[in-house]
């Protein structure tokens, strides 16, 4: 789709529903369903690249599974006493983080070859974030066509002016489970809301509904357990890892795309890659190359490196750590406090083809270099 | 009237790959399966409109490049969501070493 000449002054102020302004003048502009900018990668390579194989997703899978159990194990066995909480700090990283990354693969269809091994996890992964399994997985297809559109993509983590309170909290994930777990009874009981009836087809809302019931009905068995057990064990294995779990997925995940440009059409400009330790790259199952896996959906986790490598000289230069990401992007944040259409624009190495500026120059006066 | 129409020349694709060809104002891809058969569908994805000719061919299936949908490319059939409308397929041939489509 063609994306019209922008008329800044006629954009509207930034409406991250749905079925709002914002949404219509995505739509109007042709911001939406847009073609996005790729760097050019040759077919033979990009399909080596693509090449799907089982063999790393279950060695993965295998020693996840094998630590989410032994950890589980160790904090039964010395639950009562402060030698649990190890246990439960290795548990809930496992539980609360590490399951996004798999949700998130499983969902692409990239970790395993065989694909009934992807749709298990993906069904796991998802109990285990209270994420509606049909839901999430037409909202994250949105989030891949409309990347940072606002008013068209439904994963903004950080909305502007961005809300600092709400952030923090989501790194203990008190606001996360806040929404989700209301969002599934809400769903179970047949209601979606208009923001999901926009990407969820119709034809794929009553599973999505089925989906939201199964998963309170294995809440609401593990409520019932812990009470009959009067134990608060149950709930500290299912269900609250969500909340004192998911503090590495929060740090690893909001490096994605805060503080960048939103309104775009080429992920160099919305989107980041940050340099990891690899014990978070195992977690996080490469994620850190993220800017890779916007413009190439199609290349597993294990392939991101190498694809790094290969299109690293047409893209912004790596955060090296995510320290370094957070230094440099909190005085943005701090900054759209006052001017939410401040960003930063990271800068390309003279090896890069430029940013399509006749596509983006509506917001680049405030720029931040 | 359906007419066979020349898209490409066998060997123009690899085994367990696929190209783009476009005729007429229209959009095809055309396979070329592990077992060197030759099949031909609509070109673009039936839920974002995306050239499948940059997706990956496992199989009997297509993957599409942007948010991996997968359809059967011999039967049309969509497998994998987001994709829930089939594909169009297109009787293939292959004559004097050229690979003809037939198009309605």
């Amino acid at each position: 789709m063609t994306i019209a000449a922008f008329d800044t002054a006629k954009r509207p102020k930034r409406d991250y529903s749905l079925v709002g302004e914002s949404t219509r003048w995505a739509v109007e502009t042709g911001l939406a369903s847009a073609e996005w900018y790729h760097t050019e990668v040759p077919r033979k390579t990009m399909k080596e690249l693509m090449k799907r194989t089982d063999g790393p997703a279950i060695r993965d899978t295998v020693l996840w599974i094998a630590l989410i159990l032994g950890s589980a194990a160790g904090a039964i066995y010395f639950w009562g006493t402060w030698w649990c909480v190890p246990f439960f700090f290795v548990y809930g990283v496992l539980y609360g983080s590490s399951s996004d990354s798999r949700w998130h693969e499983c969902g692409h269809g990239t970790a395993f070859r065989t694909d009934w091994m992807n749709n298990v996890v993906y069904q796991i992964a998802s109990f285990m974030l209270m994420r509606n399994p049909v839901a999430w997985r037409w909202s994250h297809a949105r989030h891949h066509t409309d990347t940072i559109i606002v008013g068209r993509d439904a994963e903004i983590a950080v909305m502007r002016p961005p809300d600092l309170l709400r952030t923090g909290f989501a790194f203990v994930g008190i606001m996360d489970f806040r929404y989700a777990l209301p969002g599934l009874f809400r769903q179970a009981f047949g209601k979606l809301s208009d923001d999901e009836k926009s990407y969820i087809p119709e034809s794929e809302q009553p599973k999505a509904v089925a989906a939201a019931r199964w998963h309170v009905a294995m809440y609401i068995a593990t409520v019932v357990v812990a009470l009959y057990t009067w134990s608060f064990l149950p709930l500290m294995l299912i269900g609250t890892p969500r909340l004192y779990g998911m503090w590495h997925m929060v740090l690893t995940g909001l490096l994605q795309h805060i503080g960048l440009a939103d309104n775009v059409t080429d992920h160099r400009l919305n989107t980041r890659t940050v340099y990891m330790n690899p014990i978070s790259r195992w977690i996080y199952w490469n994620m850190n190359y993220h800017v890779e896996h916007h413009m190439f959906p199609m290349v597993p986790y294990h392939a991101l490196p190498k694809l790094h490598e290969l299109i690293k000289h047409d893209l912004p230069e790596a955060n090296p750590s995510m320290w370094h990401a957070y230094k440099e992007v909190w005085p943005v944040v701090k900054r759209q406090l006052k001017y939410e259409d401040h960003y930063l624009k990271r800068e390309l190495p003279p090896t890069a083809r430029p940013y399509r500026e006749e596509f983006h120059n509506f917001v680049l006066p405030t720029a931040a270099e | 009237m359906a007419e066979w129409i020349e898209a490409c020349a066998a060997d123009d694709i690899d085994e367990e790959d696929v190209i783009r060809f476009d005729h007429a104002g229209r959009t095809f891809a055309i396979y070329r399966s592990p077992d060197d058969e030759y099949f031909a569908t609509d070109g673009l994805c039936t839920h974002e409109k995306v050239h499948l000719a940059d997706g990956l061919v496992m199989d009997d299936v297509i993957e599409c490049p942007k948010h991996n949908g997968r359809f059967n490319y011999k039967t049309g059939q969509a497998l994998r969501a987001p994709v829930c409308v089939n594909l169009k397929t297109y009787p293939v041939k292959v004559e004097a070493g050229k690979v003809l489509i037939q198009l309605d």
